[in-house]
């Protein structure tokens, strides 16, 4: 029996990279997954932060709280820009209070990763630690956090028209599992190859005139499918096929060479970078306004600085192009049924808009 | 005739007041700063801004609608960093882009980013050819300009310092410059303070590259700029204060974070207070006057 036990907090299905990772370089220890996000989870979250922080820190907070009564005694934290990379620290405060005993390990900060920290964090749990394997499997984690990223823009653009209920959720899970076992990079490169190919035969039903909607927003919220109240699967249900480019694969690697690129697209409203995603999420508007999207949705958590600055830009891109947008602004107390009611309607209004477009052209 | 420059009487003003007026009247250029914030100012600003902003950003913006016909350039700083570990609000990182969105009127080009080499100096340039100015004119400027500032700061922290000697009880207030110095968000509550008797002592003013130094004993990853200025004044001036209270505009990023780990952190007493542009005064004035109640028991 190990005495390390390394959990971390959940965001959407990437904690099968993750504890894939894991499992490989640090064989003594026990990873152990956090229990399922659910009301409970972010109730508790909530009951330990401050009022008016973003919704991302009480949805971490209740996790860790969950992991650490479940026997977890090493949180990792992926931390990253903006107030994320903060949050470790009110975090640690506000655990030690609650009386918890655990090591924290923070990974970005102020958007700089300290190697040599992390190193002798890897060396102290696990004494076999060899670099030479941590950059192999760091390589097929990576490649993994790509093909499930690709597969998800696939599921996101299918879904809604799928004939078998389920279908792609099965398939998906299915995915994931195999894709925990593998061994080699070989291996997990026909895997993909192999579903990519099943996903796309799966049996859909796809009308001609589909509802094409652009999704942007604040990174955490926007990906965490819980967070956001399953709202890609609520949408689904009206045969809306989304376009999503907020992913970890994103983030991580492409961000950096694309935002010059994105900026000189929208030079005509903005001129600097605005700070966390803003300015992305700007262009990404612009891009579904100029390329016949029917609507476009902006999710945030509440209290988030970057996408409010962002917010009245888009409004005006929108404005411009003629693009309806809906905006969401999720909390810990946001109910269901009325995310429901609003993206009813949005939907009624779509429908409306092309009926109104058809008659026009009609004349 | 000149082109007029107005600058808004928010966010960094408070800050650079003394470096911006001072090297516009030496380049000889005509500038109308925005009177004190009233309230017609902050309706401006709530017709403007989205619901969500901060108070301070939407008071910034009333600022900039009060402007708009009395200015041909707006002065709005786009301040990005002032090195890594020394990062700012990311409403200062937007600001740029969200005013240009919110009125037509042309801005002046400043802007900073120490991690990517634009350093205040070039901000200034760059601003300075931009009002059509030759480069040894504005290098004049800005360098006559730093100085005085210099001097009036000196004066400032010396003063902050010697109301350390004045009577009980001494109250070191946390807030941004811009909430604190605002007419209508943070002076009402110093002067109800004042009135009670307390001495206040500001955060802002102690020698800035000290509280830089000294706030890494309360958190080692903090890394903004005016935050790190801020907590840095408790560890300078602990054994010398009887309480401590933290002024925050609504909802602030910054201080949603860093106010509740120090609290968590300091033993002295402590009061924490969120203006919002519905709270009354009358509440604040029932719990300063409770505050001060205990801060004179203990003493």
């Amino acid at each position: 029996m190990s005495k390390y036990k390394i959990s971390f907090p959940h965001m959407a299905d990437y904690y099968v990279p993750v504890r894939y990772l894991l499992s490989h370089l640090m064989e003594d220890a026990e990873i152990m997954v956090a229990p399922p996000i659910t009301s409970k989870t972010i109730e508790l979250g909530s009951k330990y932060s401050p009022d008016f922080l973003c919704t991302p820190f009480k949805y971490t907070l209740g996790t860790i709280i969950e992991a650490l009564e479940c026997g977890a005694n090493v949180i990792v934290q992926a931390g990253g820009g903006c107030r994320y990379g903060y949050y470790s620290e009110l975090q640690i405060e506000i655990l030690k209070e609650l009386g918890y005993d655990f090591t924290y390990l923070n990974l970005v900060s102020c958007g700089k990763t300290d190697i040599k920290k992390i190193y002798q964090m890897a060396k102290k749990l696990n004494p076999h630690f060899s670099v030479l394997k941590a950059c192999y499997y760091g390589f097929i984690t990576i490649k993994m956090v790509k093909y499930m990223d690709q597969i998800d823009h696939i599921i996101r653009e299918n879904i809604g028209f799928e004939v078998k209920e389920n279908s792609f959720i099965h398939l998906k899970q299915e995915m994931l599992e195999h894709f925990s076992q593998v061994k080699t990079y070989r291996e997990l490169f026909s895997l993909y190859h192999q579903y990519k190919k099943k996903f796309l035969n799966l049996e859909i039903k796809k009308p001609k005139d589909y509802f094409k909607v652009g999704m942007i927003g604040e990174l955490y919220t926007i990906m965490e499918p819980f967070a956001n109240y399953q709202l890609e699967y609520e949408l689904a249900k009206f045969g809306i096929a989304i376009k999503r480019y907020t992913n970890v694969q994103y983030l991580l690697f492409e961000k950096k060479h694309e935002i010059k690129k994105l900026l000189r697209q929208t030079s005509d409203y903005i001129k600097y970078k605005m700070g966390a995603d803003a300015s992305d999420n700007i262009a990404r508007a612009k891009y579904f306004c100029t390329h016949h999207y029917d609507g476009i949705i902006h999710i945030k958590s509440s209290f988030c600085t970057p996408e409010i600055g962002a917010m009245p830009v888009i409004s005006k891109v929108c404005s411009d192009y003629q693009v309806p947008v809906l905006f969401f602004s999720f909390d810990a107390n946001t109910s269901e049924v009325g995310i429901r009611t609003r993206i009813e309607a949005f939907y009624d209004m779509l429908e409306m808009r092309r009926e109104y477009e058809k008659s026009i052209s009609r004349n | 005739m000149d082109k007029i420059v107005g600058i808004p009487r928010s966010f960094l003003y408070y800050d650079h007041h003394i470096l911006w007026e001072t090297f516009l009247s030496e380049l000889r250029i005509p500038y109308i700063v925005s009177p004190k914030t009233n309230e017609q100012i902050m309706r401006f600003g709530q017709q403007d801004s989205h619901d969500e902003m901060c108070l301070s950003l939407k008071n910034y913006l009333g600022h900039v609608h009060y402007l708009e016909d009395k200015c041909d350039y707006l002065l709005v700083p786009r301040v990005d960093n002032y090195g890594l570990y020394n990062q700012t609000c990311t409403n200062f990182l937007a600001l740029y882009d969200i005013v240009h969105n919110v009125t037509n009127k042309p801005i002046l080009n400043y802007n900073i980013d120490y991690c990517h080499g634009d350093t205040e100096w070039k901000g200034f340039l760059k601003m300075g050819l931009e009002l059509g100015k030759k480069r040894a004119e504005i290098k004049d400027a800005y360098h006559h300009a730093k100085e005085k500032e210099k001097e009036y700061y000196d004066h400032l922290i010396g003063a902050n310092y010697n109301a350390l000697n004045n009577s009980k009880p001494r109250i070191l207030i946390i807030a941004h410059n811009y909430v604190l110095y605002d007419e209508m968000i943070g002076l009402p509550i110093t002067n109800m303070f004042q009135k009670m008797g307390a001495t206040i002592i500001d955060a802002n003013l102690f020698d800035q590259k000290v509280a830089l130094r000294e706030s890494r004993r309360i958190s080692s990853g903090l890394y903004w700029d005016t935050s790190r200025k801020l907590v840095g004044a408790i560890p300078i001036v602990e054994h010398n204060i009887d309480g401590i209270v933290f002024l925050s505009s609504f909802p602030c990023g910054l201080d949603s974070l860093v106010n509740e780990l120090v609290m968590r952190k300091i033993k002295k007493p402590y009061l924490n207070l969120v203006v919002d542009d519905i709270s009354s005064l009358t509440g604040m004035e029932t719990r300063i006057e409770s505050f001060m109640d205990i801060l004179n028991v203990k003493i």
